[in-house]
Formats: structure tokens, sequence, C-alpha cells
């Protein structure tokens, strides 16, 4: 099941920019929230905060309180390894390990954990598959074809089964739909929705139908900070901040 | 893209208002008729029909590409939204402004007769009510929408005194009874555009707060 995240004052800088603002925000478990903002408002910043994956980048850093289920993500002692573990992630490019198989490249995180059990593998791998509406395409090439080898559509949801192989209980999806066709997106959205009966999912896109096709809560991130949070259907009607309504009805951006 | 969508929704706003202008127009020559008991007048509002019954196509159809092609969100979805349920409510306001000149027409094919109601202050009050809703579409004042919800009140105790009075009339004296139930279609009829100008009010006030009033309460839907 899906955990829900506390975000308290939490602020995020690239070398001496500061890119996010004391962030507050609770994300509800088991639901799709959106963030949404124009480029270079700190919406990926945000996400890849919330699985430490921003102290990645050289010179970047943040602080604050990022409370995941029970663990405090930027706790003493906290290992990113295991944050990153409870917390998978899919980015806008789908990025399968090109030379492996479909079955390895669900396997690759499992197998890093050290599962080597054959069997249980084949049984992660599957659920995985299926959880990611992926199964029926390529139960028969398993091991024939390559992750490289896939569409782009495949490729993304691929990717989403590497992510959930490991068993993680949120799903951070930063602009998973972006680089794919309509056809192919729409089976992302479904995906997004089916998921969250089992994780709690935070996706940032630029596309506000997509947002509001489907996630139940929206965040509005401007110039570095969370101008307003609230129930998607509140947003995209009657939101309560200026800056949010120009936003979303194209007025700038 | 804005600039396109925004002259999309000027357009939109546009040819409601000039609806809305046919709608009063209509109101107007079915009261001239009344008082002057002059057919000509009658003929006005029924050609004047025509003319309404296309714009609400022509608001509709606009409207529908703007929702397919723009995907409007928050103040624009809800202003497109306010234009086509107050379409639908100036088009009834035709149709009302239409049975008004039917029954006109019936009153003068007879002789004219006294009966104690003034159509034309309850026409006066029921124009002015149109007139301000458009008012306040016009200029996005929330304000100016909720005097109109104020005088739905006045118009509907002006009809419900109409049928204390007419009724009356009717049980006194047989021959009265054909045109004493004309005037009491009419009256009807007038207190019906008022609801139709109360509608619309009502859905200013959603276009520009968010608020849904109607059925008299303020409800913020989220």
């Amino acid at each position: 099941m899906g955990v829900g995240i506390e975000v308290r004052e939490l602020k995020a800088w690239y070398g001496k920019h500061l890119a996010l603002k004391d962030i507050d925000m609770s994300i509800p478990p088991n639901h799709v929230t959106a963030v949404i903002g124009p480029s270079g408002c700190g919406k990926s910043t945000f996400v890849r905060c919330l699985n430490r994956m921003h102290e990645t980048i050289p010179e970047a850093y943040a602080e604050g309180e990022v409370k995941v289920g029970n663990i405090e993500v930027y706790g003493d002692g906290t290992d990113p390894v295991d944050v990153r573990r409870k917390i998978g992630m899919v980015f806008q490019k789908p990025n399968p390990f090109p030379t492996m198989s479909i079955y390895d490249n669900v396997a690759a995180g499992l197998k890093l954990n050290g599962l080597r059990n054959r069997k249980q593998l084949d049984e992660l791998v599957q659920r995985s598959l299926k959880l990611s509406a992926l199964w029926d395409e390529v139960k028969d090439v398993l091991h024939k074809k390559s992750g490289a080898s896939l569409s782009g559509g495949q490729q993304q949801r691929l990717c989403i089964a590497r992510a959930l192989a490991v068993e993680p209980e949120v799903l951070l999806m930063d602009e998973p739909a972006s680089a794919l066709d309509p056809i192919s997106t729409s089976k992302i959205e479904e995906l997004i929705f089916q998921l969250k009966q089992h994780y709690t999912v935070v996706i940032v896109t630029h596309n506000m139908q997509q947002a509001a096709r489907v996630a139940e809560f929206t965040g509005f991130f401007l110039m570095g900070s969370l101008i307003e949070f609230d129930k998607t259907e509140k947003i995209f009607t009657t939101p309560a901040d200026k800056r949010t309504e120009d936003y979303i009805t194209g007025r700038f951006g | 893209m804005r600039s396109r969508f925004q002259h999309g929704l000027d357009d939109l706003r546009d040819k409601l208002l000039r609806m809305g202008g046919l709608a009063e127009q209509a109101i107007d020559r079915a009261t001239e008729a009344y008082r002057t008991r002059d057919a000509k007048f009658c003929q006005m509002v029924f050609t004047g029909e025509t003319a309404i019954n296309q714009a609400e196509r022509d608001i509709d159809e606009l409207a529908l590409d703007l929702l397919a092609m723009q995907q409007p969100m928050a103040i624009d979805l809800r202003f497109i939204m306010a234009v086509i349920k107050i379409n639908a409510d100036l088009e009834r306001v035709g149709d009302q402004a239409v049975n008004i000149t039917q029954r006109v027409l019936d009153l003068i094919s007879e002789p004219p007769v006294e009966l104690p109601v003034d159509i034309p202050k309850m026409a006066s009050s029921v124009s002015t009510m149109v007139q301000r809703a458009l008012q306040s579409f016009l200029d996005g004042y929330a304000e100016v929408a909720e005097s109109v919800l104020q005088m739905d009140n006045v118009v509907d105790r002006m009809k419900d005194e109409a049928f204390v009075v007419l009724v009356q009339k009717m049980q006194s004296d047989p021959v009265l009874v054909r045109p004493a139930l004309n005037v009491l279609l009419i009256s009807r009829n007038l207190e019906r555009i008022a609801d139709h100008a109360t509608n619309i009010a009502e859905d200013v006030i959603f276009w520009v707060r968010g608020a849904d009033v109607r059925h008299g309460g303020a409800h913020y839907p989220y």
C-alpha cells in the first residue's frame, strides 16, 4: 500500500541558487498528486527532493523535512539508497537498459538487491509487468527481445515495471508521457490511475489536461514556491490564487 | 495561442450580448403590442424569434468549438459554461415573448376590457431584470447580478396579485373569462422571463466568483 508524504519547510539549492523556497505539502496516500507549473518553477526539483535524487547533481543540496510513511528522508543516518528503494522514479524519456532483455530490465533492481531465487524473480517480474499493463504484449518475448526493441510507450511501461519490481510505496513520475504519442499517453494515464490502488503517485506534468485527467490533487509551483495545493477539480475550475488562474488559463507561462 | 482563444471568448461574449439585445427587444415589442393592441408589434416578435433561434445555434456552435479546441480551465471554463446556460435562457425568453404575443393577438380579436392588472408595469420590472442581468454579464460584476435576484421576488408578488384579482374578475363576470385568462397567462409568461433573468444572474455569479447560488444558497462546489 502507498504511504502519505509530509513535506515541511523544504528548500533546495543548485549551488547558490535557491530553487525551492520553504515548501509545505501533505500528499495523501494512494492518490495521484500532480505537480504543475511553468518551466523552471521547481516542480522537477521538488519531486527529485522526495527521493534524494536532487543531491546527485553536483553542488545541489536540500534542507527541510520530508517524511515518506515512517521514513525521515533527510533524517540523520538515512541512507539515500534505502529511500530510493521505497520511492521509485520514472523519467520523461524512457531509459531501459538497452542491451538487457525485457525480463532482465525488470529484474535488474531485484538482482541488485540480492534476490537470486529464480521462482521469486519470475513471480515479481510477472507481477510488475502486469501492474504496468505490459505483460500481455511481451509475455512471449521476455527473454528474446531487448528493452530497446520496444516502442516508446512500451519502453516507458517497462521502466514503470522496473520501478515497481522493487516494491516501492511511492512512485514519482517526471513527465512520464511527454515523449509519447496520444495512444501510448492514454495507456500510461490509465496505468497511473490504476496504480494508485497500490501506490502513492506523484506526477510532474506540463500537460494540464493530463493533470486534470489523472490526479486527485494538484500543486501549482511558481518561481520555487508552492502557490496553491488543493483538489484537482478546485484547481482547474475555481483556483483560489490569481497566479494559479493566470497560469492554467494560459495568461502567462 | 492565448490571443486566439481570447478572440474566441470575446466573440462569444459579443454574440451573446447581441442575442440578449434581441431578447430584450422581443419583451419590449410584446409589451408594446399589449399596450397599443397593434398587431404589427406581434409580427415583429415572430420575426425576431427566428433571429434569436439562429443566434442560439451560433453561440452553441462557437462554445462547443472553444471547448473542444482550447480545453479551457478555471475562469475561462466557467465563462463558457455560463454562456451556454445563458444562451438557453435567452432563447426561452424569446419563446415567452412569442407566447405573450399569441395571447395579445387573442386579446385584440375581441373588444378591449378593463382589467385591474398593470401588465406594462410588470413588463417594465421584468425588462429591467433582463437588462441588469445582461449588464452584469457585460461587466463581469456579480454585485449587479445579485440585485437581479432580489427583484425576482417583486415580480413573483406581482404575478400572485394578478392571479387573485383576475380570478375574482372571472368569477364575477363570465364575459371576462377569456380576456382575464389571457392576461393571467401573460403575467405567467412575464414571471417566467423574470426566472430566466434570475438564472442568467446566477450564472454570472458562478462565472465571476465560482459560487453556485442557485436554489437560495451560496454553495462553493470545492
